[in-house]
């Protein structure tokens, strides 16, 4: 199924869960939050939500800033 | 002002922590982590400014880093209070959105900044001044949410007290355009905002914090806004881009000491004519006229 992920459009296997998302991405173990259709996933969620075709996905972390 | 109290509640500067909501600040200088060279650097030049708060920005994962290294491995969240902002939003749905993802950040650093937020919805992008009605809608909807707000705002007296009526924690005047080293722009505005949010008298109270936020360029720009009367400054360029952000940062801090001290010692009126300090009595010179 394919997902947005961070604007842009990428395959991933069907019913991949957060959890499974952020390990693929490399960001296992670093904090790193989850927005999915403009709702936040709480890291203790990420195991148990499963992700469907079409979603859209932020995955964000703290940058320097003013 | 009551010394004894002053004494016994302040470190070695004298000045005593700054209440925002629940949070207990011990410098009044809080100081951005954003546009250094490096995180030495950075790491340097917080520690310089003696700041324990500090800003940090909310961004997508870049998903390949060439040197992976993170801000936050140049932090010591133990002892730093991190203040995630808003930047870059320009609407109040967007910058809800990147407050629920800092806090989700924070939540999972554990870090005590977790239950507030450094409110900021922009305009455009050239000017960078604050929108202030998206403001004030975000402001109310992240407080009925649970945050502590801490708006970013022009220096409008008049916005300054319908963020306080929305719940803002802290309303956050700016002295003059993000990154522009401009300093107060307008020290009569900032002072009427000043008197609207602390003045009992205008139904204000004396213990609601102030923060001068963006626009400084030079550590005279922060003794001038602690001078005005605010609680503390924020700020992130000026100690960044300077030649030698370290020595800045002490520079800003002894800045901010100087005015906070300056506003409470009843500094004396202008007048028109000198008044001399040494006696005239006792000259042995000729006195023009006389």
């Amino acid at each position: 199924m394919f997902l947005v992920v961070n604007g842009q459009r990428q395959e991933f296997p069907d019913r991949i869960t957060v959890a499974e998302l952020v390990q693929a991405a490399g960001l296992e173990g670093r904090p790193c939050a989850v927005e999915r259709n403009r709702e936040v996933v709480a890291k203790a969620d990420h195991g148990t939500t499963h992700l469907e075709e079409g979603d859209h996905l932020e995955l964000v972390t703290l940058v320097g800033g003013g | 002002m009551d010394h004894t109290t002053q004494t016994t509640q302040a470190g070695s500067t004298g000045i005593p922590p700054l209440r925002i909501g629940t949070h207990l600040l011990q410098s009044r200088l809080v100081v951005g982590t954003g546009k250094y060279r490096d995180y030495e650097v950075m790491q340097e030049a917080i520690d310089a400014s003696g700041a324990d708060c500090v800003t940090v920005a909310v961004r997508r994962e870049r998903l390949v880093d060439a040197e992976g290294r993170s801000l936050l491995d140049f932090l010591d969240t133990d002892r730093i209070t991190v203040l995630p902002n808003t930047a870059g939003c320009f609407t109040a749905e967007d910058a809800v959105r990147v407050s629920r993802l800092g806090r989700e950040l924070l939540e999972q650093l554990g870090n005590p900044g977790r239950d507030w937020v450094k409110l900021e919805v922009l305009g455009d992008k050239t000017t960078l001044l604050p929108d202030p009605v998206g403001t004030l809608e975000a402001c109310r909807e992240l407080v009925a949410d649970g945050f502590q707000v801490l708006c970013y705002a022009s220096d409008d007296p008049r916005l300054a007290v319908a963020l306080r009526d929305a719940g803002a924690a802290s309303v956050m005047p700016a002295g003059s355009p993000i990154g522009t080293g401009r300093g107060i722009n307008n020290p009569h505005s900032i002072a009427l905002l000043l008197e609207l949010l602390k003045d009992p008298a205008q139904g204000g109270d004396p213990a609601y914090p102030v923060i001068v936020d963006a626009g400084v360029g030079t550590p005279s720009d922060v003794t001038i806004a602690m001078e005005l009367g605010a609680d503390g400054v924020l700020l992130n360029t000026g100690i960044a881009h300077a030649g030698d952000p370290v020595r800045m940062a002490h520079a800003m801090r002894l800045a901010l000491e100087s005015g906070y001290h300056g506003a409470r010692s009843e500094r004396i009126g202008m007048r028109r004519y000198a008044s001399a300090s040494s006696p005239f009595d006792g000259v042995i010179s000729t006195i023009p006229g006389e």
